[in-house]
């Protein structure tokens, strides 16, 4: 077994001499390191925490005994999505005793001195870890936008380890955090698909989808997408990758910072086979994300991963054309940031009077926020398609930002049927 | 079957006597295990409704979402945590769920890694000895 070399700090950490918080921490991370085979610590530049999502006593307990610990984070710390909108405390559909735990397990990490920013989307929340910076972050989508669109490095970390992490500012030096292990072990080609397909955002979330269920164990590069792609795309493309499996970490060739060439990506060492991503392939994966043939719908939900002001700016005018129906809840999650961009280009007081609700610091497939628990929800979103039936109990159909705009209007499904066309 | 000695690799270090409970399939503890009354709830798993509290739960793997460290957590918390956990391969999430559980409360179970061989020879409703070095041994009823 590897032996575990520890620096005169992180002997400290252990010792206590940091305080019980810092030597909880340490032992939590010590007990991760060796059962990974990690035989150091290695410094962290930044962490995000999604320990701040309410799901049980015993996660608050935990974070109660760091503050008693006096546990303060060292390093630049954002917070994931909470249970709770804390600026519309009035939206949550839940009993009060979850309302108010919730409440205060955001509070604690908060006293911690992390940044209540309350997104899933800290990398558009100015939140940018630099390229190949380690860092300790939590929350699927963002670990693979930090790992594949910034070139920064995380493993999958999740509740409990990621404060420890931002405690002690160490890491154990495993997986993701080593230049060896980033190598992509797959290639596809999208050469066969449609090129018109490159241009549509609707096209991102499916081949996410396709290539989290395709690479449980590998690393995937993928050759032949344009380098028109927007950091939205690649965004959506990731939260859905992360969502069907488990992907820390895709390449874009000639688009993503590990793979300006094929051979980068590959760290030289190129598999025997590249792989052609087939229109079937495509459609395949497309009906993975509905549950349910196209009908009435109840709900519409956005942004997941929370909506930029970009992505605002495709909806507000889809919304002037085409009105919500009464009978629809139509919701977008967003993080705080959007919503002043909001305000202040006067956006949010349109939206609202065309009956959208706004919701920040937390989601609709972690929260209860949709005022019904049964029908079906539409989204553009992957990752909503992927935990909406499991979380929230509705069925679920997946379409474009227009279908979903359209469908609300007409309180039930409208299609546009170029879009999956050979 | 007597006298078994198998030599495991310690996830998280402690003690534990009691039999087996091998499950037929790896198991997600998020939205696979209710943590008040220690009973397997996914129902597309095998072994739906039976109980792993006070037993060595024993599956090849786990699987999932890394929420599960939570549920093992808020088991712990409820004592309606497994006795220990025997593996056939590392699982980083329950590992931390009991490193956690280990730190907070009392009784967090151990965590062992056994080679896939070894794994193989235990059955269902074995009693075993698990010590701090990470041998099992069987024990005769």
């Amino acid at each position: 077994m590897n032996q575990l070399n520890l620096t005169e700090k992180d002997q400290a950490l252990l010792r206590g001499e940091m305080g019980s918080a810092g030597k909880m921490s340490m032992r939590i991370l010590v007990a991760m390191a060796k059962a990974y085979g990690a035989t150091e610590f290695l410094d962290i530049e930044s962490a995000h925490i999604d320990g701040c999502l309410y799901h049980g006593d015993s996660g608050l307990e935990f974070a109660e005994r760091l503050v008693q610990g006096n546990g303060q984070v060292v390093v630049p710390t954002t917070l994931n999505v909470g249970s709770v909108d804390l600026l519309h405390p009035e939206a949550f559909q839940g009993t009060a005793v979850q309302a108010e735990r919730g409440a205060r397990t955001m509070k604690l990490y908060e006293e911690m001195g992390c940044k209540p920013i309350y997104t899933c989307t800290p990398y558009q929340a100015m939140h940018r870890p630099n390229f190949g910076s380690q860092i300790m972050w939590a929350e699927s989508n963002a670990i693979v936008f930090a790992n594949s669109v910034l070139g920064a490095r995380t493993n999958r970390y999740g509740d409990f380890i990621d404060i420890c992490g931002a405690i002690t500012g160490r890491a154990p030096a495993f997986g993701l955090h080593l230049t060896e292990n980033r190598r992509a072990t797959r290639v596809y080609s999208v050469e066969d698909l449609p090129k018109q397909l490159f241009k549509k955002d609707v096209f991102y979330p499916v081949l996410g989808y396709f290539l989290g269920l395709n690479n449980r164990q590998t690393i995937p590069a993928v050759i032949g997408l344009p380098d028109h792609i927007t950091e939205d795309q690649l965004k959506i493309l990731g939260a859905a990758s992360a969502s069907s499996g488990a992907l820390a970490l895709f390449h874009i060739v000639g688009k993503t910072p590990e793979a300006l060439t094929l051979n980068d990506a590959c760290q030289g060492e190129l598999p025997a086979e590249i792989i052609k991503i087939s229109m079937d392939d495509i459609r395949e994966s497309l009906a993975h994300l509905s549950t349910v043939p196209d009908g009435p719908i109840n709900v519409v939900a956005f942004g997941s991963p929370h909506f930029s002001l970009d992505e605002f700016a495709q909806l507000m005018p889809l919304l002037e054309t085409y009105p919500i129906h009464p009978n629809v809840q139509f919701m977008v999650c967003t993080n705080r940031l959007a919503l002043t961009g909001l305000k202040q280009r006067g956006w949010l007081d349109l939206l609202r009077e065309m009956n959208v609700q706004i919701v920040v610091d937390t989601c609709v497939v972690v929260a209860p926020l949709v005022k019904t628990n049964r029908g079906t929800l539409m989204t553009n979103s992957g990752k909503f398609a992927h935990y909406t039936p499991g979380n929230t109990g509705l069925n679920v159909i997946f379409g474009s930002m227009e279908e979903c705009v359209r469908s609300a209007a007409l309180g039930t499904v409208w299609r546009d049927d170029s879009l999956w066309l050979d | 079957m007597a006298g078994l000695v198998l030599q495991g690799r310690m996830l998280v270090e402690g003690t534990a006597v009691a039999p087996i409970h091998l499950l037929k399939a790896p198991l997600s503890l998020w939205g696979g295990l209710d943590p008040e009354t220690g009973k397997i709830i996914d129902q597309r798993h095998p072994n739906v409704g039976e109980i792993v509290t006070g037993k060595v739960m024993t599956l090849t793997a786990g699987r999932g979402s890394s929420s599960a460290s939570s549920i093992l957590l808020e088991a712990v918390r409820q004592k309606k945590g497994p006795a220990a956990i025997i593996l056939a391969e590392m699982d980083g999430i329950l590992t931390l769920g009991a490193a956690v559980a280990k730190e907070m409360y009392d009784d967090a179970p151990p965590v062992v890694v056994l080679n896939k061989a070894d794994f193989d020879l235990l059955t269902h409703n074995t009693m075993v000895a698990i010590e701090s070095n990470g041998l099992i041994r069987t024990i005769d009823n």
